[in-house]
């Protein structure tokens, strides 16, 4: 039988896409083990949260992971524009803590088909840019049967698809062939 | 050898030069050394002029002479430092003459030759040098003669300076050792009863050969002039930079490109022949009203290749205020490093064109928000979850390859600063508060104790040992709790993919 993924991930490739809620790192580290090559993430200097390279060996090198601390989002906008027009990074990964607006959306979406990159914006709720091309809502879920070493059921959901259909997946990260498989969803 | 000018040699001898370099920094009051560490004993290496006089010697057990002198100020002496020192005397001491070599670890050696009249004649040069070392807190001892060898000796042995001509007449009274022969052979020249020079020089050669080897004689031919030796002077570190002054002033970025382009071109060649990379390069641009401005540019990896560097200088070039035209630009490497040139082949061009793109854009990105913001995680040994990594900036540090990341046990995907939650006792809470939610524990997966590293002074480690739980919540998340049992209470740390 083949393992299947969820029919619209990996999301279009040179496109800019939008992810929210509390599962979205994950999210960010799946696609970046599924692109490949070196993923650069961009993110505010001032979070106090770590990204733990021991946390997400199991999905990508650490050696192939580089954080860029920015000063405000201006900034961190600017980087990732120019990380996405250059073509360097398969996946480039920007933390916003404030509203895109569509000129800033539209901006990254032409740099990331110049540039034949993926962006990946992870965003609060309600912070949507009109110019994203997919947004989607991933959360953990509690599995009642299986839990402990296996890795966290997510849902994840397709809010917004401006060249497909929506819909909503329930996934887990498969540690052997590293990549996301579908499954039934927590209690059937 | 010479026959139109006769060779003039200065030797230059530093007796206290490393004691006299620490002091110079922080001047002391008292007998002073430096001690150093042979087969694992503490020895006397360099003593100022107090030690001397408490009748300290070099090479003194550092115990003994603390029971002599029990005020003696010590500290460990830095060797490399002092060379360093030395070379920077080296460099100032070409402005006497251009002919300037190292003579061991504490002397130097000048030829100057045709150079004396500069600074009026050989008496009024030497007084010069000794009141500029003087001033800067160095003892010196000066020898001048016709010879490198018995410039040694006259600086070594009764500093002196020996007329133009033989100097035998100066040197015969001076012991054999001023020929700088090993301790060995002079213990043994002088049971033969030669102590002096003079003797030496009178005595048949052909016994002495056949006794010493030809070391002794070779030693004595030189410091006689008999026989030629040279002086090596050191190269002076190449010089980065190049400069371009043009005759019309130019106020176009295309023509500023175009002139840091040439520019480029000359320095990476210069570059590549010394097999540098450029770290930092600057470009000073100077206007016609004399103003200029540094426009600098720091590399993510050292770099000699103008058709990869020039494009990253678009953006600063692009700020530049031209004013009324530019006329003069310099372009210089402020920083360099070794980069050898490597061997091209298939393998290594597919996977270089990615890898220089790459830092490329590493030093784009740097140029906008500092080379040090971009980061990537270098293995660490440390059970502590915060220690396990290191982080260290991309431009100065290499990829580490291999799988040093395994860990036995799951660890979270994200790290905060432990945030308190509310619960007691050693068990997992069923239900709690965090961040304003609240959540119920579905699954508890634990204890997993981690004791605090004593070896290092961590704030918060403070509260003692952590027993960390991996709970699951019925609400989804999977966090990361820690109990400190020496010191009651419950923490969030983390959240698991």
């Amino acid at each position: 039988m083949q393992i299947l993924g969820p029919p619209h991930f990996p999301p279009a490739k040179t496109r800019t896409h939008e992810v929210y809620g509390p599962g979205a790192p994950v999210f960010a580290f799946a696609l970046a083990a599924r692109l490949g090559g070196p993923c650069l993430w961009v993110r505010g200097g001032w979070d106090a949260a770590q990204i733990n390279p021991n946390g997400f060996a199991p999905f990508i090198d650490p050696a192939d992971f580089a954080l860029c601390n920015t000063k405000d989002q201006m900034q961190s906008l600017a980087v990732a524009e120019e990380a996405l027009r250059d073509g360097a990074v398969p996946l480039v990964v920007m933390a916003l803590h404030k509203p895109l607006g569509l000129t800033e959306g539209r901006r990254l979406q032409l740099a990331a088909r110049d540039g034949k990159s993926t962006g990946l914006a992870l965003i609060s709720e309600d912070m949507g840019s009109n110019a994203a091309e997919t947004r989607w809502h991933c959360a953990p879920v509690f599995d009642p049967e299986y839990g402990g070493e296996d890795s966290t059921l997510h849902r994840w959901e397709l809010k917004k698809n401006k060249s497909g259909t929506l819909g909503v997946w329930y996934v887990r990260w498969d540690r052997a062939s590293r990549r996301i498989v579908v499954v039934p969803p927590a209690g059937k | 050898m010479f026959d139109g000018i006769g060779r003039r040699v200065v030797s230059l001898w530093f007796p206290r030069l490393a004691s006299d370099r620490v002091l110079r920094r922080c001047p002391l009051d008292g007998p002073f050394a430096l001690t150093q560490k042979i087969s694992n004993t503490d020895r006397l290496y360099c003593l100022n002029h107090q030690a001397l006089k408490q009748g300290l010697h070099v090479g003194m057990p550092y115990s003994d002479a603390r029971a002599f002198c029990p005020d003696l100020q010590t500290t460990p002496v830095d060797l490399p430092q002092d060379e360093r020192f030395l070379h920077l005397l080296r460099r100032w001491a070409t402005r006497y003459c251009p002919w300037v070599g190292l003579e061991g670890r504490d002397g130097l050696v000048l030829d100057v030759t045709g150079a004396t009249h500069l600074f009026g004649g050989e008496d009024r040069m030497l007084a010069d040098m000794r009141m500029r070392l003087m001033r800067a807190g160095l003892s010196v001892q000066i020898g001048l003669a016709d010879t490198r060898g018995a410039s040694w000796a006259l600086a070594h042995f009764g500093e002196g300076v020996a007329p133009v001509g033989d100097p035998l007449p100066v040197l015969q009274t001076l012991p054999v050792a001023a020929l700088r022969l090993g301790d060995k052979t002079t213990t043994a020249l002088e049971r033969l009863g030669l102590r002096k020079i003079g003797d030496l020089a009178s005595t048949a050669r052909a016994p002495l050969a056949r006794r010493f080897g030809t070391d002794v004689l070779m030693r004595l031919d030189q410091a006689l002039g008999h026989q030629p030796e040279d002086i090596t002077p050191l190269a002076d570190p190449p010089h980065f930079g190049v400069r371009m002054t043009l005759p019309e002033p130019i106020g176009l970025i295309g023509d500023v490109m175009a002139g840091v382009s040439r520019l480029l071109d000359q320095l990476c060649a210069k570059l590549q022949t010394h097999e540098m990379g450029a770290r930092v390069l600057t470009v000073t641009v100077r206007r016609v009203d004399q103003d200029s401005q540094d426009v600098e540019l720091r590399l993510a990896r050292a770099l000699h290749d103008p058709q990869r560097i020039l494009p990253l200088f678009e953006r600063g070039l692009a700020e530049v205020d031209a004013g009324f035209g530019i006329d003069q630009l310099r372009l210089q490497a402020t920083q360099v490093e070794p980069l050898r040139a490597q061997q091209i082949t298939h393998a290594s061009t597919t996977q270089n064109g990615s890898a220089g793109q790459l830092e490329d854009l590493v030093t784009r990105i740097g140029a906008r928000i500092g080379l040090e913001n971009i980061q990537r995680f270098l293995p660490a040994d440390s059970h502590i979850p915060e220690r396990s990594f290191l982080i260290a900036p991309v431009a100065y540090s290499e990829v580490p390859r291999g799988g040093t990341w395994a860990c036995s046990q799951p660890r979270p995907l994200t790290l905060f600063p432990p945030e308190p939650i509310s619960a007691h006792g050693p068990q997992p809470p069923k239900r709690f508060r965090w961040r304003r939610m609240s959540l119920t524990t579905g699954r508890a997966t634990g204890p997993e104790r981690i004791a605090p590293e004593w070896w290092f002074q961590d704030e918060n480690w403070r509260a003692g040992l952590r027993d960390y739980w991996r709970v699951e919540t019925t609400q989804g998340r999977r966090l990361w709790l820690f109990h400190t049992p020496q010191n009651p209470g419950w923490f969030v740390q983390g959240e698991f993919a």
